[in-house]
């Protein structure tokens, strides 16, 4: 027994906090690739969960596997204690999953305002009837969601891009729409798949205080993956790591820096 | 009942009785299918090189052959205007990379897919304003190509044990070996030369085929000449089998399903394509349209298509698309 | 210059969150909705009237509804002129069947049917993207099409296989249809119903659905992540696409051209529709009006103006230079702007605004 799975063992006898997202035994593949082979981990609610790893350690097709987008084809995924089955990816969406991207995923066409508005898209219910008119429910709606919107915006410290196009902004304000878009869906669980890439260090440091902002205010649930193990090593509570798509290690940022797997992963040993 | 028995029963009762009939229609569908095929391939070898979705490459061949005939009606000998409609493409060629393509480099998909419609609209306007909008006759004969026909009559392939009939179109088995002959000499033009090679690099990056030196101009000036000719050579053959007028603007489009049937950058793709969109519409047409009072010919190549699509949705020659983010 | 929105200021979400938010614009649109209203109809000779407005609002009309489909939600379709053929042909039925009832109620309701045909074809685009995606659209062009020559119930088993335009009434007698309706009239009955679903069509974009279709078209999979269901979203768009087609091709029919073979529906209507929708600017329904002005009173102009100005030539080189005009000018603005003609007045609008600056 390892490290790793002892402070987990440890963790659920004090009875500390619940477990909002398990997955146990995942195994993911494409015709004869493996992506992900037998990967067990869970996130606990509340925290900031990393996923690291080198390139091609499989942590993008965890997050994919997290939000439905891929089906693996072994293993269980319980989410908020409900084991689920085969979902759509608006599914996981209904459920209160929301995430971000690696190559920003934003709708170019669209303004600042809309792309976070599109956030609020299954907050929104007011049939399509009212819509034609843009009046009644359908009225107050809009108004109400914006209000939210709006309080986003000046959370993430973006008023003056509002209304540009978001083709048109800077790399760094873009990866920050994009988590206002995600914070919109008022999300339990929110997927960071690495939010500070291609950034320089002021950026970096506005991002990060953003995601423990986020962690702490509304007490959203993170799970994220980055490169930048200064950021990791600071941010988050535990973290897992991936190499060659196996777990390779699980704990806290101090046990995972010691551990020799870790160690060998990142450095490379000769074999 | 009947109905059924109509649609499921019928028809393959008719190719049984009747094989030389099946063969008969089954080689007018290869035929058409090839004359698909030649279009298809002109849309491949721009699409290949530079990612374009050439509409225009419909009212290429009816310009080419229009071209031909023109200059023939004007007087000019027929290999003479044959030459010489050649260089009317090679200019067309350099007029469309230097006043179309060069100015719209980098734009995305959809607006070069428009500017080739506007193309199009532009060679219609110009080729009704030269040659006149009246459907014309190819010289054919004029150019050394065979007419008349061979009649096969195997024993026994007839209605009841008789002598069969085939008939075969001498122009259609030239026009099979002039496109046999093309495809062989466009494939190894693609795979075996350095220009190949530069086409394949500017299709597959614009930008990372300039950095290693290649000439995007170049490249684009002799693919869409190379379309070119495919148009010229689609346009003989067509014409000869009916005649050369802006109708067959319309049969161009039929190209689009056979692109989608066999992957819009293979060759080989482009062939198959045609050819099952050229024999299945036939057949459709011959056995099953009857049913629904005719005409079917105008859609079944398309629904062929979609069906074909739902199920296989990268196309019979394209991989399966695994979608990341 | 004279228009800046300085001092304007929005205190409320509801005036920020207005169509037309800047003084200046309301004024434009004002002017424009009485030159419509009011001017037009005033001055306008007959033929001004019936060769130029009307066609004009009519294909505004169908390039909305290719603008909601292919602008907004990104599926390119080449099949509107079908689409447009099957109100036409709906509208002439219910006009067969229903002989009493108001025209304009059936105009609309023969919307629903192209909605619901343009939903069938619809339904492979949940597995089919991009241009693959054409042929589906020109599967339904060429189906469709081949229904209106060969269902001769469809028009009423006529000789020549054209429907005529029934003389129809509504509002207490108004002649609204056939031969004895005046210009007017028709002009009147089709402005209504094109600022009436122009409205419709703008409230549904600002909305929910419309941000939908947007996600859909700029990343599909994104979309999905954050909740969109692709089926809804698609098919919606598809939905109202073909109703606004399927109105724009009844009105063709009944306020403008008085009868109408298959072929008045064939592929060339389609690719009209398309460079109405590409020209004027995809995603933008002001567009969709400048694009239709464009590509129909363009030719318009062109075909009167030049013996107006001393150039004597035959009507059919009239035809053929207009195509090579047009065909040039496509490509000339896809040059200068590919976002079409609607992009060039925003950019012009900026410029006023920080004018006597180039920029802020």
């Amino acid at each position: 027994m390892n490290a790793a799975t002892e402070t987990a063992v440890a963790a659920e006898a004090t009875g500390e906090p619940e477990v909002m997202l398990k997955v146990e035994n995942v195994s993911l593949s494409f015709g004869g690739v493996r992506a992900i082979t037998n990967i067990s981990f869970d996130i606990r609610k509340g925290e900031i969960r990393a996923i690291i790893g080198p390139n091609g350690a499989g942590k993008t097709s965890m997050l994919n596997v997290i939000n439905g987008f891929y089906h693996p084809q072994e293993g269980v995924i319980t989410f908020k204690g409900a084991a689920r089955s085969k979902m759509r990816p608006y599914e996981a969406a209904s459920q209160g999953i929301a995430r971000t991207f690696q190559n920003v995923a934003l709708f170019k066409g669209m303004s600042t305002l809309d792309n976070i508005m599109s956030g609020r898209t299954l907050l929104m219910k007011k049939h399509f009837f009212w819509h034609l008119f843009h009046y009644g429910p359908a009225r107050t709606e809009e108004i109400e969601h914006r209000r939210k919107v709006e309080e986003i915006i000046d959370f993430l410290e973006i008023q003056h891009i509002r209304r540009a196009p978001v083709g048109r902004l800077p790399y760094g304000l873009q990866k920050r729409v994009e988590l206002g878009r995600a914070l919109a869906m008022e999300p339990e669980l929110l997927l960071l798949d690495e939010p500070m890439a291609g950034m320089n260090l002021e950026e970096k440091e506005d991002m990060s205080r953003f995601i423990l902002d986020v962690n702490s205010q509304f007490g959203t649930t993170i799970a994220l993956i980055e490169h930048d193990m200064g950021v990791v090593m600071d941010l988050s509570d535990r973290v897992v790591v991936l190499d060659y798509g196996k777990k390779i290690a699980d704990g806290t940022p101090e046990e995972v820096q010691a551990n020799q797997d870790v160690i060998d992963a990142y450095l490379g040993v000769s074999h | 009942m009947d109905f059924l028995y109509s649609i499921f029963v019928d028809p393959f009762v008719q190719m049984v009785q009747m094989p030389d009939f099946l063969l008969q229609v089954l080689w007018e569908g290869i035929v058409g299918g090839i004359l698909y095929a030649l279009i298809a391939l002109g849309f491949v070898l721009i699409f290949k090189a530079s990612g374009v979705f050439n509409f225009a490459q419909g009212i290429m061949v009816v310009f080419a052959a229009l071209t031909l005939v023109g200059l023939y009606e004007k007087g000019v000998p027929a290999l003479a205007a044959l030459v010489l409609a050649v260089g009317v493409m090679a200019l067309l060629a350099i007029c469309v990379e230097r006043f179309v393509m060069r100015p719209l480099v980098n734009q995305p998909d959809i607006i070069l897919l428009m500017a080739t419609i506007g193309l199009t609209y532009f060679l219609v306007g110009l080729g009704e304003f030269i040659f006149g909008g009246e459907p014309k006759v190819m010289i054919a004969n004029e150019l050394g190509l065979p007419s008349g026909s061979v009649v096969l009559e195997p024993e026994g392939w007839g209605p009841g044990g008789s002598p069969g009939l085939i008939s075969l179109q001498k122009i259609d088995i030239a026009a099979t070996v002039i496109a046999a002959i093309m495809i062989v000499a466009l494939a190894i033009f693609f795979n075996k030369t350095r220009i190949g090679r530069a086409l394949r690099a500017v299709a597959d990056d614009h930008q990372a085929a300039l950095s290693v030196g290649i000439s995007l101009n170049q490249i684009w000036a002799i693919v869409w000449f190379a379309a070119g000719v495919v148009a010229l050579v689609t346009g003989i053959m067509w014409g000869a089998r009916s005649d050369v007028s802006f109708a067959l603007e319309i049969v161009a489009l039929k190209a689009l399903p056979v692109l989608i049937l066999g992957g819009f950058t293979s060759i080989p793709g482009a062939i198959v394509g045609g050819l099952i969109i050229g024999v299945g519409e036939k057949i459709g047409e011959i056995y099953w349209g009857p049913l629904v009072g005719g005409g079917i010919e105008s859609w079944l190549a398309y629904g062929i298509a979609l069906v074909f699509l739902i199920f296989r949705p990268q196309g019979l020659f394209g991989e399966k698309i695994i979608e990341r983010v | 210059m004279f228009y800046r929105e300085a001092g304007q200021f929005k205190t409320s979400y509801e005036a920020d969150q207005q169509v037309f938010p800047i003084l200046q614009d309301k004024i434009g649109i004002g002017a424009i909705l009485i030159i419509g209203l009011v001017v037009v109809p005033l001055t306008g000779s007959d033929f001004m009237i019936t060769s130029i407005m009307i066609p004009f609002l009519i294909f505004s009309l169908a390039t909305i509804g290719l603008n909601i489909l292919t602008g907004y939600a990104g599926q390119l379709s080449l099949g509107s002129g079908a689409f447009m053929g099957v109100g036409a042909y709906a509208c002439y039925k219910l006009t067969t069947i229903f002989p009493d009832a108001n025209l304009v109620v059936l105009v609309l309701l023969s919307g629903f049917f192209s909605a619901a045909i343009g939903m069938v074809f619809g339904l492979p685009s949940l597995r089919i993207k991009g241009l693959y995606l054409a042929v589906t659209t020109l599967a339904a062009q060429f189906f469709l099409e081949w229904c209106f020559i060969r269902v001769p119930w469809l028009y009423n088993y006529n000789a020549s296989g054209a429907i005529e335009v029934p003389e129809r009434t509504g509002f207490g007698g108004i002649i609204l249809s056939g031969p004895a309706a005046s210009p007017l009239t028709r002009y009147f009955l089709v402005l209504g119903l094109v600022i009436l679903i122009t409205i419709i069509m703008k409230n549904i974009v600002r909305g929910r659905v419309g941000r939908s279709w947007m996600m859909i078209r700029d990343m599909d999979i994104a979309a999905e992540l954050i909740g969109v269901r692709p089926l809804v979203a698609k098919l919606s768009a598809f939905a109202v696409s073909s109703y606004v087609c399927g109105v724009a091709g009844a009105l063709m029919v009944f306020s403008w051209l008085g009868a109408a073979e298959p072929a008045a529906f064939s592929i060339n209507l389609s690719f009209q529709i398309l460079f109405m929708a590409i020209l004027g600017g995809l995603g933008s329904l002001v567009g969709s009006f400048m694009g239709a002005a464009f590509i129909w009173i363009l030719p318009v102009l062109i075909r009167f103006g030049m013996p107006a100005v001393g150039i004597d030539i035959a009507a059919e080189t009239v035809e053929h230079t207009t195509r090579m005009i047009v065909g040039a000018l496509i490509i000339f603005f896809l040059i200068v702007e590919p976002h079409g003609l609607v992009r060039l007045w925003q950019i012009a609008k900026e410029k006023l605004r920080v004018w006597p600056f180039p920029y802020v």
